[in-house]
């Protein structure tokens, strides 16, 4: 079966990326399947669950529910993109290493995305505030404290530098 | 969980969309900030031939504060309204409905036009409309006309809307008494989920503390989000007591109609309605005379 292709061009974790996609693709299927930026994950592929929230424009959304040629002419950011340029973890990612929030890891890339937009443009968030970021974000193993206190050892730690 | 196959096109321009509406007809949906429809096509429930994807025109991308309305662009994005405090300063219960919509990855992406287009019966900002009496600017190639809430939605997931015709911008009432109150609550099972019973109101007060003007409304409790301009009305000329506000909430809630499920019985669902209504009208008198 032969679907209409839509060109389009986006601004992947800085670098611009070009591609001929159908209509019916998702943006986090082209991200793995294509880009093959696998850290970016793709739980119940229906809004729910969060692990595949990327940035858009530097705001969080969930990249299965836009299709990828709607990403024409934005910029996305992927968990690859928070890294340091030298491949070294993020002051965010290096906390959840040091406050164990993650188990099987699975949620990880959604929530680092989602926290990292809250300490983007809140810095020093409340424990509320950050609940409330990581509200649409699910994990079934830590039980979320281990989350909050990364974030906030994260926070912390920018704070101090 | 992948979408059947469609046809798409990004719309430059509301002339372009609605002509393509009236092209494809029946066989097309407009896509806006597809927090809804999106997953409903992922799990195959709808499968719309054509997308008419409506978030890259610019002219539905608007906020407006008038004196006598706040009007909002179809394709705003629910965080811009979210964050905006001169929204809140007059129509303060889009913010306290938009608390309960969501989370952030979805405000960031939904539309407000889009969550009225959707009209699911449970969904908050559909209910903040038909409270406010919120009105709905259409537009086709024919023109534009403009619907109150009360005749906009038509039942579960139905709205009057005409295939042809796209959502251009929302009007809501901004109320001018100096002391005037509202508030928004709802019960789910995880916050962020769909209500089971969701409830606004707005009220306003004279300086002697006596209700002018007072409007309530639930949701999740019949086929559209239901408002009770008849027995709000009684409210009027009173001082809210927590008695007329008990007398309106049960009223109110002997007229609703609610389905049961696994999450909640009908029965629980109307005693929600009742309990939930007198707590928003409680709230609104509060916020009404600390003013």
């Amino acid at each position: 079966m032969s679907e209409t292709l839509h060109a389009i061009s986006v601004e992947v974790n800085g670098k611009p990326r070009s591609a001929q996609v159908p209509a019916r693709l998702s943006l986090v299927d082209w991200l793995r399947e294509e880009l093959r930026l696998t850290g970016t994950h793709v739980g119940c592929e229906h809004g729910i669950c969060g692990a595949c929230s990327v940035m858009l424009d530097g705001e969080p959304v969930r990249s299965c529910l836009m299709y990828a040629v709607q990403a024409n002419g934005h910029r996305i950011t992927t968990v690859e993109g928070l890294a340091k340029p030298d491949g070294s973890l993020s002051v965010l990612q290096d906390s959840f290493c040091e406050t164990h929030g993650l188990q099987c890891g699975y949620c990880t890339p959604g929530m680092l995305i989602a926290s990292q937009a809250l300490l983007n443009s809140n810095p020093d968030p409340t424990e509320a505030q950050i609940r409330d970021a990581i509200g649409g974000n699910l994990c079934r193993c830590t039980g979320y404290q281990q989350i909050v206190e990364a974030v906030q050892l994260a926070a912390q730690r920018t704070r101090t530098k | 969980m992948k979408s059947a196959p469609f046809e798409y096109t990004r719309a430059a321009s509301l002339a372009e969309a609605c002509e393509l509406l009236r092209r494809h007809g029946d066989g097309a949906k407009i896509l806006a900030g597809g927090q809804s429809l999106v997953p409903m096509m992922a799990m195959r429930l709808v499968r719309p031939a054509w997308l008419v994807d409506i978030n890259e025109i610019p002219d539905l991308k608007f906020v407006k504060v008038e004196k006598d309305a706040v009007r909002i662009g179809a394709c705003t994005r629910q965080c811009v309204v979210d964050r905006d405090d001169a929204i809140a300063a007059r129509v303060p219960l889009l913010r306290q409905a938009l608390a309960w919509v969501g989370h952030v990855q979805t405000r960031n992406r939904g539309t407000v036009g889009g969550s009225l287009a959707h009209a699911d019966p449970c969904a908050e900002l559909p209910l903040a409309a038909q409270v406010l009496g919120a009105r709905m600017q259409l537009r086709s190639g024919g023109g534009t006309r403009t619907l109150d809430a009360a005749k906009f939605f038509a039942g579960p997931m139905m709205t009057s809307a005409r295939p042809d015709e796209c959502l251009e911008e929302i009007q809501w009432p901004v109320w001018g008494e100096k002391r005037a109150g509202s508030a928004f609550t709802e019960i789910a099972i995880r916050h962020g989920d769909f209500a089971m019973v969701a409830a606004a109101a707005q009220v306003a007060l004279d300086d002697k503390g006596r209700c002018t003007r007072a409007t309530f409304g639930l949701g999740g409790v019949g086929g559209i989000p239901l408002a009770f301009p008849q027995i709000a009305a009684r409210l009027v000329g009173t001082r809210l007591e927590d008695s007329a506000i008990e007398d309106a909430a049960s009223a109110a809630a002997a007229e609703c109609d609610p389905g049961g499920d696994l999450h909640a019985t009908k029965e629980y669902r109307r005693h929600l309605a009742r309990v939930l209504a007198a707590r928003v009208l409680r709230e609104a008198r509060e916020r009404a005379g600390s003013l």
